[in-house]
């Protein structure tokens, strides 16, 4: 038995929710008194591969195939079962994110498992396995109880944290059975957005809306976000508006983030918007409009223009840096 | 070529969410039922390729896993211009349960859209369940797509940037926002013809639910915001660093 993880790598490396997922999967098996183990597929140094083990991880499996680096979820769900079934995993958990995502529900029908996606921190019991998940966007959260024997999680990033739990762990070579017809998608492009932090590994989220007025004014609220190692996201009319790409729209329809610090520029705070950022540990508002919906949901506010703040905000962030 | 696209009944994304006292069901009273926003986008993105310049699309059908009620929902998705509907009369208890229904009819489709989660349970499931069930290739988070004879060109994001791929056909694609620009709005003549177009009603197969909500929850309330003068800006930074401890 065991709760098998599987982390993504990016060129190589981890990332934070790599090791949050490590130490909630360790958690996991810790309360069910069973050992965690984590897969990693494709090219990833043994130095970085036993970092897993901080987090509490004592058996890592990986195969350095190469062709798993197209992030072809067909492949990979299928390397991810033979572990889950090999190492007798009773819960496998993923990232709730792009690839996570896909993964998931492929894998669970593969293991004719139960699936929750999003869940917010750790079970809230074993027996029965009942798991907290965000519904309605984040307007309400749902206690689902999952009855099949194998239990598929994604948990959302930051619900959980790291936790620090050094074990010796063994790196081993993993050999699931894989033919070429695994392998179903040909890349084509890869577009990779460089020099920017993940919005889903941001452990701060620079934002901005409508009142950012204009394309060209994002470039005080970038500084920002380059200082304090920010992620950066809008809110919607901005990417329908083209003034942001649409991967960094944030709400009910586009991404739901939980950063431990959103910083909300000229965004009045629709309900759709909120859903998308409400599960922010702290929420600056920055708004000409007092009755703007956004302090209703803000720690922090700023009833005041985001032209005149901005310069303040980035001055004091270089004080308090330097 | 034959498209299927999926169609959520969902709470209007403006809804007050609420439950009962007891907090073991969802409060429907007074809520307005719209098609799930992405799939919303899907069924117009299939409306494009059908109405393309040499399309080999014939028809589109859309279908849902709902009782009775969910037909408004339906028929909307036939005015924007879907061809055919199909109802499997059942509760959708969970996802498993909702694939397991869908898998008997989708194998006949060569493209079925399916939105990258539903607003009211957020589950991200169906559509890559329904894949595995039916054995056919999926990418998910797409959100631009186009038929090159048997094969589609995906455009799809990933963690850290986009890509652009070729997958060959059948296919499930599970889209999200990009997919299509706006969402159609059904046009008077829509509404007209969608009276009398095809809605199919099935009876589900027996299935077992793998999950199940025991109860709901709301957030909790937040204290009261805490405001600071706009001149005084840079204290709230201070204050970020020495109260809240987040910087």
């Amino acid at each position: 038995m065991s709760v098998l993880v599987y982390i993504e790598n990016w060129d190589g490396k981890f990332k934070k929710i790599s090791f949050e997922l490590a130490s909630y999967a360790s958690s996991i098996a810790a309360s069910l008194n069973v050992p965690a183990v984590a897969l990693s597929l494709g090219k990833v140094d043994n130095s970085e591969l036993s970092k897993l083990s901080v987090y509490g991880i004592s058996r890592i499996l990986n195969n350095p195939d190469e062709r798993f680096n197209a992030l072809d979820n067909q492949a990979i769900a299928k390397a991810v079962a033979q572990a889950a079934q090999t190492t007798g995993a009773t819960c496998v958990v993923l990232a709730h994110n792009n690839l996570g995502k896909a993964i998931a529900p492929r894998l669970a029908v593969k293991l004719k498992a139960g699936l929750v996606s999003a869940v917010n921190g750790l079970p809230v019991s074993t027996e029965p396995f009942v798991v907290k998940k965000m519904l309605f966007t984040g307007k309400a959260f749902g206690h689902i109880e999952m009855l099949s024997a194998v239990k598929v999680l994604t948990l959302s990033s930051n619900s959980f944290g790291l936790a620090e739990k050094q074990v010796t762990a063994s790196v081993e070579f993993f050999d699931p059975e894989m033919v070429d017809a695994d392998f179903h998608i040909q890349i084509k492009q890869t577009n990779k957005v460089t020099g920017k932090v993940l919005l889903s590994d941001a452990d701060i989220v620079v934002s901005g809306g409508r009142g950012m007025k204009a394309a060209e004014n994002w470039a005080p609220l970038e500084e920002l976000a380059a200082l304090l190692g920010a992620g950066t996201s809008c809110s919607r009319p901005v990417s329908d508006e083209g003034w942001r790409p649409h991967s960094e729209h944030v709400g009910q329809t586009g991404k739901i983030i939980a950063p431990n610090l959103y910083f909300a520029f000229g965004i009045s705070g629709a309900i759709q918007h909120l859903g998308g950022v409400s599960s922010s540990k702290v929420i600056v508002a920055v708004n000409k409009d007092p009755d703007a919906p956004i302090f209703e949901a803000a720690d922090y506010g700023i009833v005041g223009d985001v032209a005149k703040v901005l310069p303040q905000f980035i001055e004091a962030v270089k004080e308090i840096k330097s | 070529m034959k498209i299927l696209v999926l169609i959520g009944n969902v709470p209007d994304t403006t809804t007050k969410i609420k439950f009962n006292a007891d907090k073991t069901a969802f409060d429907a009273n007074g809520v307005q039922w719209i098609i799930n926003p992405w799939d919303e986008l899907a069924l117009t993105r299939a409306m494009e390729l059908k109405e393309a310049p040499g399309s080999t699309v014939e028809t589109i059908v859309v279908a849902n896993v709902g009782r009775a009620e969910t037909e408004g929902t339906l028929r909307k998705a036939l005015a924007i211009g879907a061809d055919k509907a199909i109802r499997v009369d059942a509760d959708p208890l969970d996802a498993a349960y909702v694939a397991t229904q869908l898998a008997r009819f989708a194998g006949e489709f060569d493209l079925v859209f399916a939105g990258i989660e539903a607003s009211d349970y957020n589950g991200n499931a169906v559509g890559g369940m329904l894949a595995e069930m039916l054995g056919i290739n999926s990418v998910s988070a797409v959100s631009g797509l186009n038929i090159e004879g048997s094969q589609v060109i995906v455009n799809r994001e990933i963690d850290g940037g986009s890509q652009t791929l070729g997958v060959s056909l059948p296919l499930l694609a599970i889209v999200q926002k990009g997919i299509a620009k706006e969402p159609r709005i059904p046009a008077m003549r829509g509404i007209m013809m969608a009276r009398t177009k095809p809605l199919e009603v099935l009876q589900p197969v027996d299935a077992q639910p793998l999950t199940a909500i025991r109860t709901f929850e709301m957030p909790q309330p937040k204290a009261a915001c805490r405001k600071i003068g706009e001149d005084q800006a840079k204290e709230l930074i201070y204050l970020l660093r020495d109260e809240a401890k987040v910087l």
